[in-house]
């Protein structure tokens, strides 16, 4: 999510393919170095309960996740 | 006498070269300068419809992340309403009622904490996601990336997000009696959905 454009495609992949998965690697921490949060919506199987899961290493995405949204950091308004 | 005085004028200007080359340079630099920023269409184009589009892919994004309920909430009412994750006592936390407080999440608006079962406000909470691209202008999110914003930070880590937030009572930013009569409109909106469910299944 972008001030003043809303949502922008950064970089897309398949995370099973080497070079593809380095490129969401680097975009990931390019987003995290410039201080956004990332976070994965999921769905809970049993309750069907939707929430996010905040993540902060490239390592922390659930697997299958099919995106990563990245935000400002929240402060204080 | 007069060649002895055109001889020196030759020399003078032929010394001075250098810096009529230089100076003319400059000049070129600064006409072309002068012409670029002079030309209307070098003039970035102001996009009345950019917002409008980006509005149109937060609600898409947002509907994507939110259940059906909390879409609709959003939809018809202009907020949506996220559980509090802490409870005091354990036997809190497993009411069948649901949480023992809850938030409402409007755009570009502090945060509500309220209790559910007494319709008591609690506090407000100033929250925003500052452009950090450091472009210069201050841009803001869309209304529904700023809603799906607060919305995934409450729902990942409610702590965090409220430790940044500035707490206030509510009446600081928001009229309490605005946010009761959105309580009441929330009341209304889930018991015609209610009424909506057990019509459509005592209809089958």
């Amino acid at each position: 999510m972008k001030p003043g454009h809303g949502e922008v495609l950064l970089a897309e992949g398949d995370p099973r393919v080497r070079e593809e998965e380095e490129r969401l690697i680097e975009e990931f921490r390019r987003q995290l170095d410039e201080g956004m949060w990332a976070a994965v919506p999921t769905t809970h199987p049993g309750s069907g309960r939707r929430e996010a899961q905040l993540v902060k290493t490239y390592g922390d995405i659930p697997t299958g996740a099919d995106r990563v949204i990245f935000f400002p950091r929240a402060s204080g308004g | 006498m007069l060649l002895a005085l055109l001889a020196l004028a030759l020399i003078a200007l032929v010394l001075a070269m250098p810096l009529i080359a230089r100076e003319a340079r400059r000049w070129r630099v600064r006409r072309a300068a002068r012409r670029g920023s002079g030309d209307p269409l070098d003039i970035p184009l102001y996009d009345p419809g950019r917002e409008r589009r980006a509005e149109q892919r937060a609600r898409e994004l947002l509907r994507s992340c939110v259940n059906d309920e909390e879409w609709a909430m959003y939809r018809d009412l202009g907020f949506i309403r996220v559980g509090g994750r802490h409870a005091r006592r354990e036997s809190d936390r497993a009411a069948p009622g649901g949480p023992v407080y809850a938030y409402l999440v409007y755009p570009h608006k502090p945060i509500v904490a309220y209790v559910p079962g007494s319709g008591q406000l609690l506090s407000e909470y100033c929250v925003e996601f500052p452009d950090l691209t450091g472009s210069g202008g201050r841009h803001r999110l869309p209304a529904s990336d700023d809603v799906l914003a607060k919305w995934m930070a409450l729902t990942s880590d409610e702590d965090r997000v409220i430790r940044r937030a500035n707490m206030h009572l509510v009446g600081r930013q928001l009229d309490p009696a605005r946010v009761r009569r959105d309580l009441w409109r929330l009341a209304e909106w889930e018991r015609r959905r209610q009424r909506r469910g057990v019509t459509s299944s005592s209809g089958e």
